[in-house]
């Protein structure tokens, strides 16, 4: 029987900026967070005793008075929970054990019926320390003269591409050694060497961490979390509580924002340890604002000494890199920062000679994690000023020295990967486009200073070599599509996406298409984590490869039914259509209940389940001493960005004028997303570039509120930002796409580093680039009096 | 802590609260009301994922103490669709697309709201300094500044 709806005005779902299926929900106020869930009466609040010293022996723990304090149900101390776990390096327990390593490490922690007897509680418990000599440098934290923070550093588990320094602070130094940097210095016509320092910063989600956890009679566990990574912690907590992994259950609601902060495993465990103790109780645990600050995970500060060198034409020759990560207390993630900075430490620019140390030192600082660039914006921070400094020397000018050294297809990279396809230079010419970077234009004022920078910058996927995604697709009587995916909703469309690609692959219309959400490990398929802007590359192609099974099995059902061939057939907007017969079948018709055959010959088909299951199968290990691999990563996303400012002289307040950011995504699976990850991206990177910092003063946070630790608001952006992005096709990506999440915060600090340049002749070397700094480097250089 | 019995007008409903001294209007909406919209995300009146509108004037929940509500008109975020309509403003951030994780958007919807109804045709500048106490990290606030200026329309 015809039927009209595929002959309806199909519109592609790939490249369509359709409206998020997420928003109703959160315009409304009915959107599900975590503290929004409902437990009742039985709803147990947790508080934790936190380390008031950097670094301390416990001598002692008296948690007798908090025991007894009426409305007190549970407190928990390091001694029951002694398992060290970590994503990489396994350095961390729930609570300290022995010792303490960075001030607001948790202690012990209490379960109570309100969160006022659990504050009450906590004052309540006496620790007992022995100071330790702390480590609040990671230079010096390197060095022979630093006491040890991790003593048994040699005993700890971690996987063969990290490389811990046992009797040392040292958690991984990852090396480069491509070429022959030591007599390329000679051929270099100009060399500049600069250091610089990247403070610590930290992810600010305007939704703080939390977690509930529930243990049952039985010892099954459940978790509610606002979480990146229900399946590693999932795995993780399990490791540190000796329950087997399909006992204890994530459940993941929308998240409200992540940045990374909310991968891997923190907080989540301290109610899980609590709930273990009180079976039956829920236990909430939600960070209050300053604790999210400082107690949980930063972003690593970084001392990167650069040098680099080129021709006289402008090629890149040489470039020595010695970055110290200043790591915290425990580096379980961020070990592999320190790689990821590592082995894309040339930026993206082709240099045949590169020695890289790049070291994760321990300090008695808070603690790094996974950052939106994992290590990245810190890098390209040093490298592409110190770039910009000798495209200066060199006489050539900016634009061209990037494009001249970007890298191309089939370049040799640092690790001895071979470059693939990219569109470096078309990003590049974007942004010098968008600001008419190399016309020198006038100040709108004598008061004022004008300059322009640029800086281009990439990023691979920094995981394991085997991180997998999978999905599953199943339909229902009215001929909606459900997808399973284990991939967290951050904010970044991802749910929307997948809806998109899902829709495309299978042949219905992108509002036929629901995401089975919140993601619960009990019954979502397996995701490594929301990390890495991995999910439209990888997750991605697992919900394609579902999406196609469930077509196959739909389109040999119909076949079967009809007797004809599939060769012959499409699905089209909902519709099974026979090109040969120019018959039709709705979906409706056939995905629960299957096809009767023809003759009274039974029945064919059944409900269809389709899955799929996408694992990189070709990352390799690489060289301890040289970093040399056949292939380190999976791919390279590329890009490039610029500002275009004016300095007041009076105040060195930065106004900018306008911003410009290009990167290439292989594939815009959904224009509006992309263009809405790079604007905040952008707006996050320049945030970092202007007034972020952790003031750290003998490991204490000194700023930890918003009223001293200032992040971009809507007047700050009050500029006109471009933001064209590129296609050139990622090989093994759905339609071609990779990803773009973190990308957009990289290159911003050093672009604008290099438009105060411009602007003033003063390269500063620390960020952030405040007023009150760029005042006083102009008062000092003469240029105000 | 004692309680105090107060009554106020929350999204145009009489409510009758017991709340402690000490409780503040956010902790009310959302614990004694049940009405998870409004958001906590910093207790201390600086990033506005609290706000609300008392008496028509944007606040910020945290720093207002529930016993000194009596009185009062409260509109949450889930005031703001009337009848199962949505209000300009929530149809237009959908369409700006300035909705990302949407954790500051029920303040940002309210700030916003607050604004257009003193001035319906504010310049750049004045929607931006509207929403100056309402943090986002997610969209950098450009669809947001879009989405007011097309509801200004």
């Amino acid at each position: 029987m015809a039927n009209a709806k595929s002959k309806e005005q199909v519109v592609n779902p790939i490249g369509a900026s359709f409206t998020r299926n997420d928003v109703y929900e959160k315009v409304t106020g009915s959107a599900v967070y975590a503290d929004d869930i409902q437990f009742g009466n039985k709803l147990l609040y947790a508080r934790a005793k936190r380390s008031p010293y950097p670094h301390a022996l416990i001598k002692k723990i008296d948690i007798s008075k908090a025991e007894v304090l009426p409305g007190v149900k549970v407190v928990v101390t390091g001694k029951d929970f002694p398992n060290r776990i970590g994503l990489y390096l396994q350095d961390k327990t729930i609570f300290a054990t022995d010792r303490v390593r960075f001030i607001g490490e948790p202690v012990a922690a209490v379960a109570a019926i309100s969160e006022e007897v659990a504050m009450k509680a906590v004052e309540l418990i006496e620790v007992e320390y022995e100071e330790l000599e702390a480590v609040f440098d990671a230079e010096f934290g390197a060095s022979d003269k630093a006491p040890l923070i991790h003593p048994d550093l040699d005993k700890y588990v971690c996987p063969n591409f990290i490389f811990p320094k046992a009797g040392t602070n040292i958690a991984n130094h990852f090396k480069i050694r491509k070429g022959d940097v030591s007599s390329a210095w000679d051929k270099c016509a100009h060399v500049v060497e600069r250091s610089f320092k990247v403070p610590h910063i930290q992810h600010v989600p305007i939704e703080t961490h939390i977690a509930i956890a529930q243990m049952d009679e039985k010892g099954k566990v459940t978790v509610w979390a606002s979480s990146q990574s229900p399946f590693a912690q999932r795995n993780l907590i399990a490791h540190a509580l000796h329950i087997s992994q399909s006992d204890l259950r994530v459940i993941a609601p929308l998240v409200g924002g992540g940045f990374g902060s909310k991968a891997g495993v923190t907080m989540e465990a301290i109610p899980v340890a609590l709930a273990t103790k009180c079976k039956g109780w829920p236990v909430k645990f939600l960070l209050t604002r300053e604790e999210e600050f400082y107690t949980n995970f930063v972003r690593q500060g970084l001392t990167i000494h650069v040098k680099v060198g080129c021709d006289k034409e402008g090629n890149l020759l040489a470039l020595k890199n010695i970055m110290y990560w200043d790591g915290g207390a425990s580096t379980e993630y961020g070990t592999n920062v320190t790689r990821a900075g590592g082995y894309s430490s040339s930026g993206p620019y082709d240099i045949p000679n590169v020695e890289t140390d790049s070291i994760c030192v321990y300090t008695n600082h808070p603690i790094g994690g996974a950052y939106r660039g994992f290590g990245m914006s810190e890098l390209h921070t040093g490298l592409d000023q110190a770039i910009d400094e000798l495209a200066e020397k060199a006489g050539v000018d900016k634009v061209t020295f990037l494009k001249k050294n970007g890298v191309a297809e089939g370049d040799v990279l640092v690790t001895g990967m071979i470059m693939h396809k990219n569109g470096i230079q078309e990003c590049i010419d974007n942004v010098a486009k968008s600001l008419n970077f190399n016309e020198k234009e006038k100040p709108s004022s004598p008061d004022r200073l004008r300059g322009k920078g640029i800086a281009a910058m990439w990023k691979a996927p920094a995981m394991p070599p085997n991180p997998g995604s999978s999905a599953w697709v199943e339909m229902s009587e009215d001929g909606n599509v459900t997808v399973g995916l284990g991939g967290q909703e951050i904010g970044q469309g991802t749910f929307t996406v997948m809806a998109q690609m899902a829709a495309a692959a299978l042949g219905v219309p992108y509002d036929k298409v629901r995401i089975a959400g919140p993601v619960d490990t009990q019954y979502s398929p397996y995701e490594w984590q929301t990390v890495a802007s991995r999910l439209t590359w990888s997750m991605g192609n697992a919900v394609v490869l579902a999406a196609k099974d469930a077509r196959r099995q739909i389109l040999e059902t119909v076949a079967e039914a009809w007797k004809e061939s599939t060769d012959d057939l499409d699905i089209i907007n909902g519709v099974v259509v026979s090109y040969k017969s120019e018959r039709e079948t709705s979906l409706e018709n056939i995905v629960i209940y299957g096809m009767p055959k023809e003759n009274n010959e039974g029945w064919t088909g059944g409900p269809i389940v389709g899955r799929g299951s996408f694992m990189p199968k070709y990352v390799t290990n690489l060289d301890a001493e040289t970093g040399q691999g056949p292939r380190a990563v999976v791919h390279y996303t590329v890009g490039c960005e610029g500002l275009d400012i004016e300095i007041d002289k009076n105040t060195g307040t930065i106004y900018v004028l306008k911003g410009a950011a290009s990167f290439d995504v292989g594939k815009a699976i959904n224009p509006a997303l992309v263009k809405a990850q790079v604007e905040g991206g952008f707006a996050q990177g320049l945030s970092s570039a202007m007034f972020e910092e952790i003031k750290l003063v003998k490991g204490v946070m000194t700023n930890p509120s918003f009223v001293d630790y200032r992040i971009a608001t809507a007047p700050d952006m009050d500029f006109p930002l471009d933001t064209p992005f590129v296609e050139v096709p990622q090989d093994d990506g759905p339609w071609g796409a990779r990803g773009v999440g973190e990308h957009p915060m990289v290159p911003t600090i050093a672009a604008l580093g290099n438009a105060i340049y411009d602007a003033t002749g003063i390269r500063l070397t620390n960020p952030p680039y405040s007023a009150e700094k760029i005042y006083l480097a102009m008062l000092d250089k003469g240029l105000v009096k | 802590m004692t309680l105090k019995t107060i009554t106020l007008t929350v999204n145009d409903l009489v409510e009758t609260v017991d709340v402690p001294q000490n409780m503040t209007l956010l902790q009310m909406i959302r614990e004694k009301l049940s009405l998870t919209g409004t958001k906590n995300g910093c207790a201390a009146g600086e990033c506005g994922a609290c706000t609300v509108l008392m008496n028509g004037e944007p606040v910020n929940s945290c720093m207002v103490l529930a016993a000194e509500c009596e009185g009062a008109n409260i509109v949450t975020v889930e005031g703001l669709a009337k009848a199962g309509k949505l209000s300009t403003l929530q149809d237009t951030i959908i369409e700006a697309g300035g909705v990302q994780c949407g954790f500051c958007t029920p303040g940002m919807l309210i700030s916003a709201t607050a604004l257009l109804k003193r001035n319906p045709n504010p310049t750049d500048s004045e929607i931006r300094s509207a929403i100056v106490g309402n943090l986002c990290r997610c969209t950098g606030y450009v669809r947001i500044v879009d989405a007011i200026k097309m509801a200004a329309k």
